[in-house]
C-alpha cells in the first residue's frame, strides 16, 4: 500500500456540507478530506447519503452550504462538466451506461472534454489492457454486455478522461462476488498507477480491504473516520457492516 | 484487433479526403433536387407532382424533430409552431419584398422554382429564387432565435418539461398569428405602410394569401438534402455523440464533461431553423393556404408520429416514416391511383432488409429456419397491402379512418417495438433490423457473460 505522507496538503476536501431534497436534509454538517494518492472509501448502508455527497462533489446536486475544494480551489456547486477538465471523473451510481450506443462510442464520449488525439490514444490502450473484457466487445452495444462488463466499461469510460480524481460510485452494486473481486483488483491497480480515489461502497468489507482511510456515514452524518485497516479491526464497524462479531 | 496506431490515425483525417468526403452527398443531393425537378416532374401529373412535395417538406420536418426527440432524448411537442413561424416570417419577406420592388406578389423565378425560363418578358432569371432562397433562411433563423428563446428556460429542466413548455408554445403562435392585421394587396399601399409594420400585416385568421408560389420540388429536395445531410453529419460528430449520450443517460453525460443544457439548445435552435425553413417552403407551395391551423398541436402531432414510427434517433427511419405517413392517406384514399411502383418499392425494401437481417442470423441455432421467418415476418404488411387494394377495388374509401390507422399502429408499436421501427441505428445498420427475425437475442446468446455478473 501507498503510505500516506501526513505533511501532503489533501486534493479534495469537503467542508461542513448540507444537502436538501426539498424539506427533506441528506446531508448533515459533513467534512471529509481526501488525500492525493490514495484510496479513500464512504461506507455505509442504504440511504446513508453515500451517492448524495459523491454528487455534492461533482455538482449534480447543489449543496445549501458547506463548501467542496479541490487542490486548494473551491469548486462548490461548480457545473460537473467543468470538473471533468480539472481532472475529476464520476463514475456515476447505476454505471450511467449509454447503452444504445457501442462500447467503443462510451470510450470516446469519456475523454469528451479532451482534444489531444494522441493521448486519447494512447489513454485508450492503457485502460482496454486494463480491461481486456472490454476490449472484446468493442464494437457491440454497451446494453448487451453482462453487469460485470458494464461496470468495466464504466470505470475505463471514467479513465479516459486521465483524472487526476476518480469518484467511484458502487462498483459492486449487482455484481458476482467473483467479479467484484477482480474490479477492485484493477481498482487498486488504478490508484498504483497514480489516480486518487474516492471511493463509495456498501461493500464494506472489500472497500475497507483496498482502502487507506474510510469514513462510514450514518443517516447523513460521517460516525466514524480513521484508517481503514483501524476500522475494518473495530467492534462496531465489524458488527454492523461486516456482520461479524 | 485495432491497434495503437491506426485508431490515432482514424482520429485525424487528413484534410483532402475530409473535404472530398464532406462535399459528395452535398454534390449528390443538389443533383438529386435538380433531376427531381427537371426530368420527374415533366414526366409526373400534377397531383402526383404535389405528393412528392409534400413528402419533401414532411422529410425536412421528420428529421429535424429527430434532431431534438431522437438525438437529445428531449420531447418536442411544438414543432409545427415553428413550422408556422417560420413559414409566415419567410412569407412576409417574399411577398413584401416582391411587393415594393416589383409591384406584384407574383413569383419571379427560374427554371428550378417551377416557372417557364421566362414568366413576363422581364429578365427575371433567378433574381427571384434568391429572394425566396433569402426568405427561406429568414423563415429559418426567426425560428431558430424563437427556438432559443423557448429552450433555453425549458431545457434545463429535466424530463417533460419541455413537452409541456412546446405544447404551449404552438398553441401561443397560432393564437398571435390568428390576431394579425389583413394582408395588404397594392403595391401603393404596401409603399405607404413603414417597413417595420408590414410583417404584421399577414392575413390574421383568414390566413397569409397571395404568397409567390415558388416552391418547387427543387427547392423540397434540396431543403430536405441539406437537412438529411447536416443530421448525418452531426450524429456522426463528436457533437452528435453528445446529443446522443444525452439521451441515453444525463447525468452519466453530465459527469463526461457534456454541458448538457448547452447541448439540448443546440439542438432544439438547430431543429427549429430546419421547421423554420420547412415553413418556408410550405408557405410558398401551389394551392397551399397558410393559415394559423398550420401551428396547430395535430400538425404537431403528425410529425412526432413520423419520428416515433421511423425510430427515435434514426435519420432514415425518420425519413422513410415521412414518406409512408405523406402517402398513406392518398394511397388509402384511392389504391387503385396510388403508383404501384411506390407499394412495389417499400415492400422490396422492406423484404429485402428483412431478407439480409434473416440470412444473416442464420447460424446460431434458430428454432425455425430463417426462410419461414421471413416469410412470417412478411405476412403482415403484405396482408395489410392486400387488405387496402381489396377495399379499393370494391370502392370502399378508407382514408376517413386513417387516425384510427395510425392510432393503431402506435399502439401495436409500443407494445411490440418501443423504441420505433430502427431504434437509433440507421436502415443500412445490421442491428436496425435483426429484430425483425430475433437476430438480437441471438447476438447476446452468441457471447454468454464468463464468470457471472448480473
Amino acid at each position: 500500500m501507498a503510505g500516506a505522507d501526513p505533511q501532503t496538503p489533501p486534493m479534495l476536501e469537503v467542508r461542513g456540507l448540507d444537502v436538501h431534497y426539498g424539506a427533506i436534509q441528506a446531508l448533515h454538517d459533513l467534512s471529509l478530506s481526501v488525500k492525493k494518492g490514495q484510496i479513500v472509501t464512504l461506507i455505509g448502508c442504504n440511504g446513508a447519503g453515500k451517492t448524495t455527497t459523491l454528487r455534492a462533489i461533482s455538482g449534480i446536486v447543489r449543496p445549501s452550504g458547506g463548501g467542496v475544494f479541490y487542490e486548494g480551489a473551491s469548486i462548490t456547486a461548480a457545473p460537473p462538466y467543468r470538473l471533468v477538465r480539472m481532472g475529476i471523473a464520476h463514475s456515476p451510481e447505476g454505471r450511467g451506461i449509454f447503452s444504445n450506443l457501442s462500447v467503443s462510442e462510451n470510450l470516446d464520449l469519456g475523454a469528451y472534454a479532451r482534444s489531444d488525439h494522441d493521448e486519447i490514444a494512447r489513454d485508450r490502450e492503457r485502460s482496454l489492457t486494463l480491461f481486456p473484457r472490454v476490449r472484446e466487445r468493442l464494437k457491440q452495444n454497451a446494453g448487451t454486455l453482462s453487469g460485470g462488463e458494464q461496470q468495466m466499461l464504466a470505470i475505463a469510460r471514467a479513465l479516459m478522461a486521465r483524472p487526476r480524481l476518480l469518484l467511484l460510485d458502487e462498483p459492486s452494486l449487482g455484481l458476482a462476488p467473483q467479479i467484484v473481486q477482480t474490479i477492485f483488483k484493477i481498482i487498486r491497480e488504478i490508484n498504483e498507477r497514480g489516480t486518487t480515489i474516492l471511493l463509495v461502497e456498501q461493500n464494506a468489507h472489500m472497500a475497507l480491504k483496498v482502502a487507506h482511510y474510510a469514513y462510514v456515514l450514518e443517516v447523513g452524518r460521517i460516525a466514524m473516520a480513521d484508517e481503514a485497516a483501524v476500522l475494518e479491526k473495530s467492534d462496531a464497524v465489524r458488527k454492523a457492516y461486516l456482520g461479524v462479531g | 484487433m485495432r491497434s495503437l496506431v491506426d485508431s490515432s490515425i482514424e482520429l485525424r483525417p487528413r484534410l483532402g479526403p475530409t473535404i472530398l468526403a464532406s462535399l459528395w452527398p452535398i454534390v449528390v443531393g443538389i443533383a438529386f433536387a435538380v433531376a427531381m425537378q427537371l426530368f420527374v416532374k415533366p414526366n409526373i401529373n400534377d397531383y402526383f407532382a404535389k405528393q412528392l412535395l409534400d413528402i419533401g417538406i414532411s422529410i425536412v420536418l421528420a428529421v429535424s424533430l429527430t434532431m431534438v426527440n431522437g438525438f437529445t432524448g428531449q420531447f418536442s411537442m411544438g414543432h409545427a409552431g415553428f413550422m408556422a413561424a417560420g413559414g409566415y416570417a419567410a412569407g412576409a419577406v417574399c411577398y413584401y419584398v416582391s411587393l415594393r420592388i416589383w409591384g406584384t406578389g407574383g413569383a419571379r423565378g427560374s427554371i428550378l422554382s417551377g416557372m417557364p425560363l421566362d414568366p413576363s418578358g422581364l429578365p427575371s432569371f433567378a433574381v427571384g429564387d434568391l429572394l425566396f432562397l433569402g426568405s427561406l433562411l429568414v423563415g429559418g433563423l426567426v425560428s431558430a432565435l424563437l427556438g432559443f428563446l423557448v429552450g433555453l428556460p425549458s431545457l434545463r429542466l429535466r424530463g417533460d418539461y419541455l413537452a409541456i413548455v412546446t405544447l404551449g408554445f404552438g398553441e401561443i403562435v397560432r393564437v398571435l398569428i390568428q390576431q394579425t392585421e389583413p394582408v395588404i394587396k397594392t403595391a401603393a399601399e404596401a409603399a405607404q405602410t413603414p417597413v417595420l409594420e408590414l410583417p404584421i400585416h399577414v392575413g390574421g385568421a383568414l390566413g397569409f394569401t397571395g404568397l409567390p408560389k415558388y416552391t418547387s420540388l427543387f427547392w423540397a429536395y434540396l431543403v430536405a438534402a441539406i437537412t438529411i445531410i447536416v443530421a448525418f453529419r452531426l450524429k456522426r460528430s463528436t457533437f452528435g455523440r453528445a446529443f446522443l449520450s444525452i439521451r441515453e443517460d444525463e447525468i452519466a453525460s453530465e459527469v463526461m464533461g457534456v454541458n448538457t443544457t448547452r447541448f439540448k439548445v443546440w439542438a432544439f435552435v438547430i431543429a427549429a431553423f430546419f421547421a423554420g425553413v420547412a415553413g418556408g417552403l410550405f408557405a410558398h407551395t401551389l394551392g397551399v393556404g397558410l393559415s394559423a391551423e398550420a401551428a396547430g398541436f395535430m400538425k404537431s402531432f403528425d410529425v412526432i408520429i413520423m419520428v416515433v414510427l421511423g425510430g427515435l434517433g434514426s435519420i432514415s427511419g425518420a425519413t422513410a416514416a415521412a414518406i409512408v405517413f405523406t402517402l398513406l392517406p392518398e394511397v388509402l384514399r384511392d389504391p387503385l391511383a396510388t403508383p404501384a411502383w411506390i407499394v412495389v418499392a417499400i415492400l422490396g425494401v422492406w423484404a429485402s432488409l428483412s431478407g439480409l437481417a434473416a440470412w444473416r442470423s442464420r447460424e446460431g441455432g434458430a428454432e425455425r429456419p430463417w426462410v419461414m421467418k421471413l416469410a412470417l415476418k412478411l405476412l403482415i404488411p403484405g396482408a395489410c397491402v392486400v387488405a387496402i387494394y381489396l377495399a379499393g377495388k370494391n370502392g370502399i374509401d378508407l382514408s376517413p379512418y386513417r387516425m384510427i390507422f395510425f392510432a393503431l399502429l402506435l399502439i401495436l408499436m409500443m407494445i411490440f417495438r418501443p423504441e420505433g421501427l430502427l431504434g437509433v441505428r440507421e436502415i443500412w445498420e445490421r442491428e436496425a433490423w435483426s429484430w425483425l427475425i430475433g437476430g438480437r437475442r441471438k447476438a447476446v446468446a452468441a457471447s454468454p457473460p464468463q464468470g457471472g455478473g448480473s
